[in-house]
């Protein structure tokens, strides 16, 4: 049985001038939020930036965002049955749509 | 939108920070080398080694007695007759070392006692594999070595930067290129040593193991610089990798360890255990191998035997629910926060792509046949012949990282006073940055259809029209790709990733599709159903190399990286 959930998306590649795009995601129960990402990144749009590694094993650490105003991993948060909003991490430096700067100061790449 | 190019000069640089990538930065840094280490990811978290959970196989003794030579003899007769023998030996003689200095940095081996336990894993002959608990592994290896890396000095660390080509100078590797992912800006690295520790390929696969950054990336660098794979038919699939019901937060590989513990039953759809049809009776334990499994699981789902999600069920209902938490505790919780009870269903299990034996030639100083370029962990080939036991790939990405960071150290010493000037960097810095093409395609839909192929052709089981198949499937997708990527080229741009990724994991691809289609036999993980049986004639490697963009394969004889260096 087939049910559809709907994920509300921030895009943009400048916290002052984003928009909001709506996807209808086809799911089987247990799947998570990541799972709807990539399908819509396959089925729909390409352009979504997403940021993950790991997929299953919840060790990556990279594929945090917020879920209607809170920070989870989107590969361990349960896609449901409803509308869900999708933004990127609000006290991170916005990259492109669900993807910020997250490493440590230390471990990014400088000019040299 | 396109940006400036960035630049970095370092003396050694590594690509990949898996436990191979880590441990070479830190051995080069210790030889007085100031080192790069980049990752397309976070440092320490984008590949195999954090994910894994399982063991790490070294003959330390210190429950039973052992000696390097025992575990080289498994290691040997697992491999099937194709291993690379001084880079086995290397493996198993230097395990010990480099799992003692993981100790005492702290990496916590489980302990009984005051002595370090060692579990009984299928193909060893006594209990040799040293784990962290609970299925904590990879994590704490790779938290240890990122802890080191650290506290080492002369360690930059640059994540998010995707090597996309290595650059050169006449014949000699003289450091790469990168998409900076964190701008959409080409960076070129000059460096004096590079090693490539970029880990496997099981992304090319439907059903997988891998990290998003496992699409074989340093074996497509290596080969369009001009050097040489080896073994590449041989993908190691996991018999038992988790299939149904979905599963969140765990890697689809977590039924091993609950098997060394436990046991448990593998079952048809007919609730019947099947492997003793295929000449391996189990009696509740583990000691299926894994080409054997994987065998097995999919001659019954062809015979209409499997489960619903084209799967056989595991089952452990017949073990006591104190069984099962003293021997996973958390893990048992998180099972029921995905709604699994085991002590009433069995789960359903599926071969799953989960390592590369094949890989770059590379010496047992981890040199490859280009000067400049070193290599280390899943990323060389031949250690592990025709198959690979389980725990070897953790030991072989410490022992090979270690050695490779010393190796790339000593060739600074003795070479060049700076980095050579690179021939290639304008076309590499062209290709980044280029005007996207008006032309639109779905770089995410071109992977999926990809990986799809090279399940159902490429995969455990194979014949010659199948992989015929694939490989025509795999040049149509190719003339989509075209020669340049899309996007806008600004910060994070998915399709310009993604079209990097193809291009490396097409190529990677028909490599492992032509290396699969020459050799009629079946030995190891390449099991040919038109040719089902070992022959004497192909106790030989397989080589690759580009000639003109052209894959060439040539067969060898088996101890061909020391034949070449
Ligand atoms: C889920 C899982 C469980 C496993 N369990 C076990 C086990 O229990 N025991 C065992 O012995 N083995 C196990 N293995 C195999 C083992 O983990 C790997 O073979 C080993 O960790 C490889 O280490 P590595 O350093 O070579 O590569 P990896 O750890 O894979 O690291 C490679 C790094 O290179 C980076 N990279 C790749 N391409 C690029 C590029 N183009 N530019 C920049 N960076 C790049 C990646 O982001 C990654 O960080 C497991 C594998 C998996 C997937
Ligand atoms: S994708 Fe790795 S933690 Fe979520």
């Amino acid at each position: 049985m087939s049910e559809n959930a709907t994920l509300r998306i921030w895009r943009g590649l400048d916290v002052n001038d984003g928009r909001w795009e709506t996807y209808e995601v086809p799911f089987e129960a247990g799947q998570s939020v990541l799972d709807g990402l990539r399908w819509i990144r396959a089925n729909r749009d390409p352009t979504l930036a997403i940021r993950f590694s790991c997929i299953n094993a919840n060790a990556c650490k990279e594929c945090m965002v917020e879920l209607d105003g809170e920070t989870v991993y989107a590969c361990t948060a349960r896609l449901q049955a409803r509308k869900m909003t999708l933004a990127p991490l609000s006290n991170k430096k916005l990259l492109r749509d669900l993807v910020t700067e997250i490493a440590p100061p230390t471990e990014r790449f400088r000019n040299s | 939108m396109t940006q400036e190019p960035m630049s970095a000069e370092t003396d050694v640089l590594v690509i990949g920070s898996g436990a191979a990538g880590m441990y070479a930065a830190i051995e080069a840094a210790r030889s007085g080398c100031q080192v790069l280490l980049a990752d397309r990811s976070l440092i320490g978290r984008g590949g195999a080694t954090v994910m894994a959970q399982m063991t790490v196989a070294v003959a330390l003794g210190s429950e039973t007695p052992d000696h390097w030579r025992y575990h080289y003899a498994d290691t040997l007769t697992a491999g099937r007759g194709l291993c690379n023998e001084p880079l086995a030996q290397l493996l198993c003689e230097e395990g010990p070392d480099c799992i003692r200095a993981m100790d005492g940095w702290g990496v916590g081996w489980a302990r009984k006692d005051g002595r370090i336990t060692q579990a009984m894993a299928p193909g060893h002959d006594r209990p040799r594999c040293v784990y962290v608990d609970f299925l904590n592994t990879g994590p704490a290896v790779s938290k240890t070595l990122r802890t080191f890396v650290n506290k080492s000095s002369g360690i930059r660390k640059a994540g998010d930067l995707c090597v996309v080509d290595l650059l050169r100078n006449k014949g000699d590797v003289v450091g790469a290129a990168a998409l900076h992912l964190g701008s959409g800006a080409p960076v070129i690295l000059s460096a004096k040593a590079t090693i490539l520790a970029t880990g496997g390929l099981t992304r090319l696969y439907r059903r997988n193991s891998a990290s998003a950054n496992m699409g074989g990336d340093g074996y497509a660098l290596a080969l369009r610089a001009g050097g040489s794979l080896v073994d590449m038919e041989f993908v190691q699939f996991f018999p038992i990798g988790h299939l149904a019901p979905r599963l969140i937060g765990m890697d689809p590989i977590m039924w091993d360890p609950f098997r060394y513990k436990l046991g448990g039953r593998l079952l048809n759809n007919r609730m019947e255990e099947f492997t003793q049809h295929y000449g391996v009776a189990e009696d509740g334990k583990y000691v299926i191998t894994r080409d054997v499994g994987s065998y097995a699981i999919l001659k019954e789902v062809e015979a209409g035997r499997g489960s619903p999600h084209g799967g056989v069920y595991l089952s452990f209902q017949h073990c006591p629910e104190r069984a099962l938490r003293e021997s996973f505790g958390p893990v048992i919780d998180r099972l029921a926060a995905n709604g699994i009870d085991l002590t009433r269903v069995p789960i359903e299990v599926a071969p799953i792509a989960h390592y590369h034996m094949g890989g770059i030639v590379a010496d047992a100083k981890m040199q490859t046949g280009l000067p400049g370029l070193f290599a280390a962990g899943e990323a060389v080939g031949g250690a592990n012949g025709a198959n690979r036991l389980s725990g070897n790939a953790i030991t072989e990405a410490l022992v090979f990282g270690r050695r490779a960071g010393r190796s790339a150290a000593d060739s600074v010493k003795r070479l060049r006073a700076s980095p050579d000037h690179a021939d290639d960097a304008q076309k590499a810095i062209a290709l980044i940055a280029a005007e996207a093409p008006t032309r639109n395609f779905n770089t995410a839909e071109m992977q999926q259809t990809l990986q799809k192929t090279m399940q159902d052709n490429v995969g455990a089981l194979r014949d010659e029209a199948k992989i015929v198949a694939a490989i025509d499937t795999i040049s149509l997708l190719a003339d989509e790709l075209g020669d340049t990527p899309p996007g806008d080229g600004n910060r994070f741009d998915m399709r310009r990733i993604d079209w990097f990724d193809l291009r490396n994991m097409l190529l990677v691809s028909r490599v492992v599709a032509e290396a699969a289609l020459a050799r009629t036999e079946t030995r190891g993980a390449h099991q040919r159903e038109d040719y089902p049986r070992l022959s004497p004639d192909w106790a030989l490697n397989q080589t690759v190399g580009l000639q003109d963009a052209r894959i060439e394969l040539s067969a060898g004889p088996r101890d061909i990286a020391e034949a070449r260096s």
